[in-house]
């Protein structure tokens, strides 16, 4: 589904960073793969490669067998079949819940406004905010703005998810509700890559774990292996910082 | 905003129910404060509005304003005159005025009607080509209100250029594309660094007779300076609404472009439906100065001939020889204007936010 050969991204402003050296990496369809690491590990970065809101300097992206970093690759074409949820959610403040969801559907996927409803609906009940439909997203809570940036991202009909530190900025009473909704889609079968600091999500939900460091993949594993049996002395000491 | 206000505010509201009485005796003494600064506000202005009033009783000056209201509408005599020699046959009053029969020398009679008795013949009078038959009065309107009127076309005419030019220069000098960001860049800064004044020169008596003359080898119709004056006051406005857009875009979060195009939405898309929506409401306050700045700015069109209000009224100066209430009148013509213009983008502003 997502293949990535040997990538490397270097930052030349506001000074030189080599946020990826070297990277390959290749997701299977219905996999979940969560990657973690500390903040400037490149992880943020790796997971933007995959729909090129960054631009990968060197090396190759496959995702479902199209090169998204080849000049005549539609990448507007390449984002609709990829889902992306962001750290700060990124609603549209001047559109109501339902016209945040329906927007692109519209725009991008020229469905007509009939059937774009009934999609924000069912997307809406699927996420428990239906209710909220002709709300504003300044109205409600980081918990349901990140389920509705959840079901924004779902109403293109995504091969893959993206998800950017999608609990980090919000309360801890409302991780949760989150974590919920993106364990659902986990079972279904949605492919997903996730850059979080849930270490319980990663545990349970995750097929593999990836442990990013300066920008270079360190060790992956399954969650068994990863939690219980860390071969590396960099993923030892991160995970005893943080658990 | 994902912290929950409202219980703290629950939290002060109890605290204040406990203590009723030191809460209202607050309440009074904030209210009286509010008062008293009203109250110096008012103080201020009638002292400001006292001492101008005062300094206009010391010049030497003789202040006629009722003079001014002629410049506004003013009740004009139009004489009737016949065009053929003849004989007056008839003259009849009707309901709403006079109807005069003239028998022509050559054999025609004709009818002249108008709303008065004033009548300066009698029946059987023989008249010449051109002599006067009555006259009647007629309400018209003044130069000043003419003036004003032109100043109002041309500033709006302007400002729908000026936005649709500092639109386009704005998006421009946000891209990537070297050509287009370079051009406006040096749009933006030849215009906004020159003086308008210059510029209207240079529109009228350069470009203007450039044009003129083509269209005239064509046999085409001139271009009225009219027209090279709104086009030289929507190149100075588009400079300045330009930076002002550009600046509205790039105040949005890049949040809102990276979801966006995350969804698969092209530039123009994510602009279109995203980001200008956004960026629009925010660059209100902003466009409003300059579009009042725009206002005044026409005044400097007489130069080139259009009798806007400022020509206008310098004009009735010369002819009244009362300076300067006519001065102050025109001051306050703009005042209209721009606080209107204020006015209504405020309301705009509000309602697009509440929306």
């Amino acid at each position: 589904m997502i293949n990535v050969n040997n990538i490397s991204k270097t930052f030349m402003v506001p000074h030189r960073v080599d946020a990826l050296v070297d990277v390959s990496e290749n997701v299977a369809r219905a996999e979940v793969v969560v990657v973690i690491g500390p903040s400037g590990s490149g992880k943020s970065t790796f997971l933007r490669c995959l729909n090129r809101l960054e631009t990968a300097d060197k090396g190759q992206i496959l995702i479902d067998g199209v090169d998204i970093l080849h000049p005549k690759t539609d990448i507007n074409k390449v984002r609709a079949e990829v889902g992306m949820v962001f750290q700060s959610f990124n609603l549209f403040p001047h559109k109501t819940v339902k016209d945040n969801v329906s927007l692109a559907q519209n725009v991008v996927r020229k469905r007509s406004s009939k059937e774009a409803e009934e999609i924000t609906m069912a997307l809406l009940n699927k996420v428990g905010i239906a209710d909220k439909q002709n709300v504003y997203p300044d109205q409600l809570s980081g918990g349901q703005q990140q389920r509705v940036a959840i079901a924004r991202a779902l109403a293109m009909n995504p091969k893959a998810m993206l998800f950017d530190e999608p609990t980090s900025a919000l309360d801890p009473e409302m991780i949760g509700e989150v974590l919920e909704v993106m364990k659902t889609l986990a079972r279904e079968g949605m492919t997903m890559v996730v850059v979080t600091h849930e270490m319980g999500f990663a545990r349970e939900v995750a097929d593999r774990v990836i442990f990013m460091d300066d920008g270079r993949i360190v060790e992956e594993g399954t969650p068994e292996h990863f939690f219980t049996n860390p071969s590396h002395d960099r993923t030892k000491l991160f995970l005893k910082q943080i658990l | 905003m994902q912290r929950h206000p409202a219980s703290k505010f629950a939290f002060i509201r109890g605290v204040m129910t406990h203590m009723e009485s030191t809460s209202s005796l607050l309440q009074k003494q904030q209210k009286r404060t509010y008062y008293m600064w009203v109250m110096v506000f008012f103080l201020i202005m009638t002292t400001c509005i006292g001492s101008l009033y005062y300094c206009t009783l010391k010049i030497d000056y003789t202040w006629r304003w009722y003079r001014v209201p002629q410049y506004f509408f003013f009740n004009e005599e139009i004489e009737v005159r016949t065009d053929v020699a003849g004989t007056v046959e008839s003259i009849e009053d009707t309901t709403d005025g006079t109807l005069i029969r003239i028998n022509g020398d050559d054999g025609d009679s004709i009818d002249y009607a108008y709303p008065s008795k004033k009548v300066r013949i009698y029946e059987g009078d023989s008249l010449f080509e051109g002599d006067v038959l009555g006259s009647y009065h007629k309400w018209q309107v003044g130069i000043l209100l003419q003036g004003l009127w032109l100043t109002l076309k041309v500033s709006f005419v302007a400002i729908i250029f000026g936005i649709l030019l500092g639109l386009c220069a704005g998006l421009a000098r946000i891209s990537s594309n070297p050509a287009f960001k370079w051009l406006a860049i040096t749009y933006i800064e030849i215009i906004r660094g020159s003086p308008l004044l210059v510029q209207i020169f240079i529109w009228y008596f350069v470009l203007g007779t450039l044009v003129n003359t083509m269209l005239a080898q064509y046999g085409i119709p001139q271009v009225p300076p009219l027209w090279f004056g709104v086009a030289s006051l929507a190149t100075f406005t588009g400079a300045y609404v330009a930076e002002i857009v550009r600046s509205g875009i790039q105040s949005i979060h890049k949040g809102q472009t990276e979801a966006s195009r995350s969804l698969g939405m092209t530039y123009a898309q994510s602009m279109y439906h995203v980001i200008l929506p956004q960026a629009f409401i925010r660059i209100i306050p902003p466009l409003a100065g300059q579009f009042i700045s725009l206002i005044k700015d026409s005044s400097l069109l007489g130069i080139i001939a259009i009798r806007e209000l400022t020509k206008a009224t310098r004009e009735v100066v010369t002819t009244s020889l009362q300076p300067f209430e006519l001065w102050f009148v025109c001051a306050i013509l703009y005042l209209v204007l721009t606080f209107t213009l204020s006015m209504l983008l405020q309301y705009l502003e509000k309602r697009m936010i509440h929306s």
